[in-house]
């Protein structure tokens, strides 16, 4: 019939003009108070809307214009001095008109008059209203029609309070009507799809939605009509308009009207009907979008829960959730082919509803887990992204809700409903577990837990077979597992037997990491045990011989054997970090051979696995460092270590680096403590071993380039040399020291042609400390009186 | 009207007035011409009083063989154009031979007159009540004057007044058979492949006999539609049937054509009817007026088709004019 949009804007112009045209005439009937007239041309105005030709936004167009002029006629019946006719004449004088659609507008202005009037109980008027309507049987016409009646009745209903109210069950008589109004134009509504040209679906259905809110009105009214009270929507209302959205069984309409009956009327309303509500949920078209029905329901329901806990207890006498979660698995029977993403989206819905309502029930959480695992077990792969997506925010409900993740872990089903994800969307939510804990800072303090956590989470920790290695995105691998490392901080407990149980947990877990996850999680682990480690040693003398299991020693056998297991990575760079950082704690704990152990391991490993020069000197700083802040080790064993130390250093590769390293080992024979060893001459030695390696790099610089070499290595030594001086090491004259800056000095000029500016200006606050030093007086002062500049 | 054209001036007027003349209601009569005149309203069994004046034009005698004036009721049939059958005839003599110079008044009366039928103009019949005065005159033409008046007989309300109905169904409606349609109706060839299968609907009249200011109630209840309809209307049709034998004349008229339904129904959807009668110019049933003629009123049910096919039922009404609600 539509022969596209150009047509209907035309044919939309030429009904405008119609109505214009007509309107023009009426005005002037009006102005003259002739009825006669007034009715001719009104009749004639209301006759553009006969066209079956527009689609039903543009007839909405026309409608409109009419509209608004029957207003302006109403104005003019009302006013029985402009035409002397008694309203009741009126009323059958508009029955007159020989074609059906402008009598009914006229019919039902006038009917809006005549109950006005109240010449007759509004109730009648409206009876007769809604019946004569019938006979416009064309959909967008009838519906159009009716809208109108609805509108001009809506504040004529004989509710209660109002001025229309009559004398017994009037409230009653208001209901019917809208009721009755309703159910036709749904009917109409309905037929539409059926009706018409055979045009394309969706176009029929986009046009049948652009009209759904005409239909809805309706309920919209009934909604607003006071005396409708819990009673009567229990007894009258939802029965009658559940009974017209079953029988029509039309999809479109079916959703609509659902969602439009949880939208329009109240919340209590809807907690005390819910049986009757959810009972007409199977009953509706195999392909009506259910879930979403009964999610918006359970959305609004939820939201009246947490509007106020006074309507708590409301929910616990009707059993919300029992009926609920009843309905649901009806839903879910009843629809097999539904998609699992509708399936799951329900049980979200139903989850956030419960931890709204009874978020003091964690049976009913995992029950509601529990039924979608039910429903995921039936699916053999779960492939829709989509869905994927529903069990993410199913999983995420409890734990945002109890931003705890610890009442999560006492859910029986969460880690079964995990086991449904792919292997990306299980990672996602063990990020999103971590992150939970992350953010409230949640400590998990038992091994039980842990042991379910890391069940979990184990999409993180392990590779799962069948996952695609080269899919990893290296910053996402990185970033989950440093997410690992951190969780791993969180599982606390200041019981040391639990804590080390906990300990022995993770390690179990995460030693199965493989070598890409160990260099994360090993540190991590480390340092968790050796805060057990501080821990135990607080508690010292309070709890000895009773937990003989838990010894230091046996901490560091423990220890020993989480570090070794990154050989299998192999990062030897860390391993050796962790060896050092271990007997650092050894020493602690006043161990010596613990201590030594660990050094020995950390030698092996710079002996065996560190090959790389930078690294080296990284790691000899690192074992130096260490080294000089230990003071457990014996003489023998101390000279064994630093002899050891002193040598690598030696041996490294650059001069440079020799040079800066075997200054650096000067310090481990003078340590700034009140018993540590304090060897002059051997810090002596080192710095004069470090000047003689300055001085092969200079003269290796002379001839490799002709140029003078790294000047800044004598300034640094130089100030080793003022430390030294300062802390009162004999060995370490100031003439020593004049006669290093004398040497710097000619270094420099001789090294004119390519000057160092970063090491003339070290060489330059060298000197001004000294001067310094000089200018403070005082023993100090006195002490660098001798040195000259 | 009847004036002798041109020189022939009657030499007198001729003035015939009803006594309750001013308190008598008058309704509209259209005359010959075509023009719409007011005319006094008489029904049976009413007495006729008035008063003729005649009133010689100045300086003028009358003479005359008597002065009469008549009561007739015409029956005019126009293909039988000029012949008139007087059903009733009353004459009064109102003055014997003489000569009139001038005004003079007679008054006359006729009592309880039986004027059994009722004034109609139809297309092809006219009924008509007239008074008739005769100024006879020897030699010249005789001088007469006519006055129309109008006679409607009210009958009180039907004692027996059903509502028209066919096959009793289980339902409480009492109801006609669409399919039943079949018999008469007018659509094109291939239609006619049932109707049966196609349409099913029940109508029903509250009533077979209605006032003419009669309110029509009913309802169309759809049974079955496997056809697109695009709309039903409701028609009032008048039969006028004249002569008799071989010379029957029918003229069918309709007279409302008044649409009850816009759109196309479905299976169970009733649809309420609601005419009324008022508007329309409507006169009562009349069977067989004097074996001249009939008018009788017929609701005619149409149902139009997407393709403009019409389906229809003809039932016939009975009217009668009431007293009440005129």
């Amino acid at each position: 019939m539509l022969n596209g949009t150009e047509d209907e804007e035309k044919w939309l112009a030429e009904g405008i003009a119609g109505i214009q045209h007509n309107a023009f005439y009426m005005h002037r009937a009006l102005d003259s108070n002739n009825l006669r007239e007034a009715l001719k041309y009104s009749a004639q105005m209301l006759s553009e809307l006969r066209t079956s030709k527009l689609s039903p936004h543009k007839y909405y167009e026309l409608y409109m214009r009419a509209f608004d002029e029957l207003k302006r006629l109403e104005l003019f019946f009302k006013d029985d001095s402009k035409h002397g006719v008694s309203v009741v004449d009126l009323y059958e004088l508009v029955q007159h008109a020989g074609n059906i659609l402008p009598r009914l507008y006229l019919l039902c202005t006038v009917g809006s008059i005549y109950i006005k009037s109240k010449e007759a109980p509004a109730k009648e008027v409206l009876k007769d209203l809604v019946e004569m309507c019938r006979g416009v049987q064309h959909p967008i016409r009838g519906l159009f029609l009716r809208s109108y009646l609805a509108q001009i009745s809506r504040d004529k209903l004989p509710d209660i309070g109002s001025e229309y109210e009559g004398d017994a069950d009037t409230v009653m008589d208001a209901v019917d009507f809208v009721l009755q109004n309703f159910t036709e134009m749904n009917k109409l509504w309905v037929r539409m799809q059926h009706q018409g040209p055979g045009g394309v679906r969706e176009k029929r259905e986009k046009e049948r939605s652009e009209l759904q809110d005409l239909v809805g009105k309706n309920l919209h009214v009934l909604s607003q009509i006071e005396g409708v009270d819990l009673e009567m929507y229990k007894e009258t209302v939802l029965p009658r308009v559940l009974e017209q959205v079953v029988n029509c069984k039309d999809d479109l309409a079916q959703y609509y009207l659902m969602d439009c009956i949880i939208q329009v009327f109240p919340d209590e309303y809807h907690l005390q009907t819910l049986e009757t509500l959810l009972g007409a949920c199977p009953q509706l078209q195999p392909t009506v979008d259910v879930k979403t029905v009964l999610s918006r329901l359970m959305d609004r329901l939820s939201n009246y829960a947490a509007s106020s806990a006074d309507v708590l207890p409301e929910f616990l006498q009707v059993e919300a959730f029992s009926k609920l979660s009843n309905a649901i698995g009806k839903v879910i029977e009843a629809q097999l082919d539904m998609p699992a993403v509708g399936a799951i989206t329900l049980y979200v819905s139903l989850l956030t509803f419960t931890l709204r309502v009874h978020p003091d029930r964690l049976d009913h959480v995992d029950q509601v887990l529990g039924a979608c695992v039910k429903k995921l077990s039936n699916i053999p792969k779960l492939e829709d992204s989509r869905a994927m997506k529903q069990v993410v925010a199913l999983l995420s409900a409890p734990l945002e809700k109890y931003n705890d993740i610890v009442t999560a872990l006492t859910l029986s089903n969460y880690p079964r409903v995990m086991d449904h994800l792919d292997i990306g969307t299980n990672k996602l939510m063990a990020m999103v577990i971590i992150q939970s804990i992350m953010k409230n800072n949640s400590c998990i303090s038992t091994a039980d837990k842990v042991e379910v956590l890391f069940e979990l989470i184990k999409g993180l920790i392990k590779d799962i077979d069948g996952a695609d290695v080269d899919e990893l995105d290296e910053e996402d691998f990185k970033e989950e597992q440093n997410s690992v490392a951190r969780l791993i901080h969180m599982l606390y407990n200041d019981e040391p037997e639990e804590m080390l149980k906990i300990i022995c947990i993770v390690r179990k877990h995460t030693m199965v990491g493989g070598p890409k996850r160990l260099p994360f999680t090993v540190s991590s682990l480390v340092f968790s045990a050796l805060r057990l480690l501080r821990q135990l040693q607080g508690q010292e003398g309070d709890i000895v011989g009773e937990e003989a299991s838990m010894t230091p020693n046996k901490n560091f056998q423990l220890l020993t054997q989480i570090i070794e297991s990154l050989s299998a990575v192999p990062s030897p760079e860390l391993a050796l970090r962790l060896y050092l950082q271990c007997a650092e704690a050894a020493n602690g704990c006043d161990i010596e051979h613990v201590a030594y152990e660990f050094f020995t391991q950390a030698f092996v490993l710079y002996e065996e696995e560190i090959a790389d020069s930078k690294a080296q000197v990284t790691a000899i700083h690192l074992i130096i460092g260490t080294l000089q802040r230990m003071n457990v080790f014996g003489v023998e064993n101390r000279d064994t270590l630093t002899h050891k130390a002193t040598g690598y250093s030696a041996r490294l590769l650059k001069k440079a680096d020799q040079c800066r390293a075997v200054y650096a080992c000067s310090h481990l024979f003078w340590v700034d403590d009140q018993d540590g060893i304090k060897d002059g001459e051997r810090v002596l030695l080192c710095l004069k071993r470090a000047l003689r390696i300055a001085n092969a790099a200079q003269q290796m610089a002379n001839v490799a380039r002709g140029s003078g070499g790294p000047v800044s290595l004598f300034v640094e030594i130089l100030n080793k040399y003022i430390y030294f001086f300062e802390k009162g090491n004999k060995q370490i004259t100031s003439s020593a020291i004049q006669g290093l800056i004398e040497l710097i000095n000619t270094e420099m000029q001789s090294d004119s042609t390519n000057p160092d500016s970063v090491a003339d200006a070290f060489l330059a606050s060298t000197l001004r400390y000294i001067q310094f030093q000089k200018q403070k007086g005082g023993v100090m002062g006195e002490k660098f009186e001798s040195i000259k500049l | 009207m009847n004036y002798l054209v041109g020189a022939f001036k009657p030499p007198c007027n001729i003035f015939i007035s009803f006594t309750d003349g001013r308190s008598r209601k008058q309704v509209p009569l259209k005359k010959e011409n075509g023009k719409t005149v007011m005319v006094a309203l008489f029904q049976s069994q009413e007495n006729i009083v008035g008063e003729v004046v005649i009133e010689p034009i100045h300086g003028k005698k009358v003479e005359h063989n008597g002065v009469k004036i008549e009561l007739l009721g015409q029956i005019e049939l126009y293909f039988d154009r000029g012949n008139f059958y007087d059903f009733t005839s009353l004459v009064r003599e109102l003055d014997v031979p003489g000569e009139l110079y001038e005004r003079k008044t007679y008054p006359f009366e006729f009592s309880t007159v039986e004027m059994p039928y009722e004034s109609y103009n139809g297309v092809n019949v006219r009924l008509r009540y007239i008074l008739k005065v005769t100024i006879s005159r020897n030699y010249v033409s005789n001088i007469v004057e006519y006055q129309d008046f109008v006679v409607r007989n009210y009958t009180p309300p039907p004692s027996i007044n059903n509502s028209i109905k066919d096959v009793p169904c289980l339902n409480l409606s009492h109801s006609y058979h669409g399919s039943s349609a079949r018999d008469d109706h007018l659509v094109p060839l291939q239609m006619e492949v049932g109707i049966e299968d196609c349409l099913h609907i029940e109508f029903e009249y509250s009533k077979s006999k209605y006032h003419l200011k009669d309110v029509i109630i009913g309802k169309i209840y759809f049974l079955l539609v496997r056809i697109k309809l695009k709309n039903m209307e409701l028609e009032i049709r008048r039969r006028e049937s004249t002569g008799s034998g071989p010379n029957t004349y029918v003229e069918t008229e309709t007279l409302a054509k008044f649409e009850l339904m816009d759109g196309a129904p479905v299976r169970g959807e009733s649809i309420p009817i609601r005419l009324f009668l008022s508007p329309y110019e409507l006169t009562p049933t009349y069977r067989n007026i004097n074996n001249k003629f009939s008018v009788k009123y017929y609701l005619n049910l149409v149902l139009v088709d997407e393709e403009d096919r019409r389906y229809f039922k003809q039932q016939e009404i009975t009217m009668y004019r009431n007293l009440e609600a005129s």
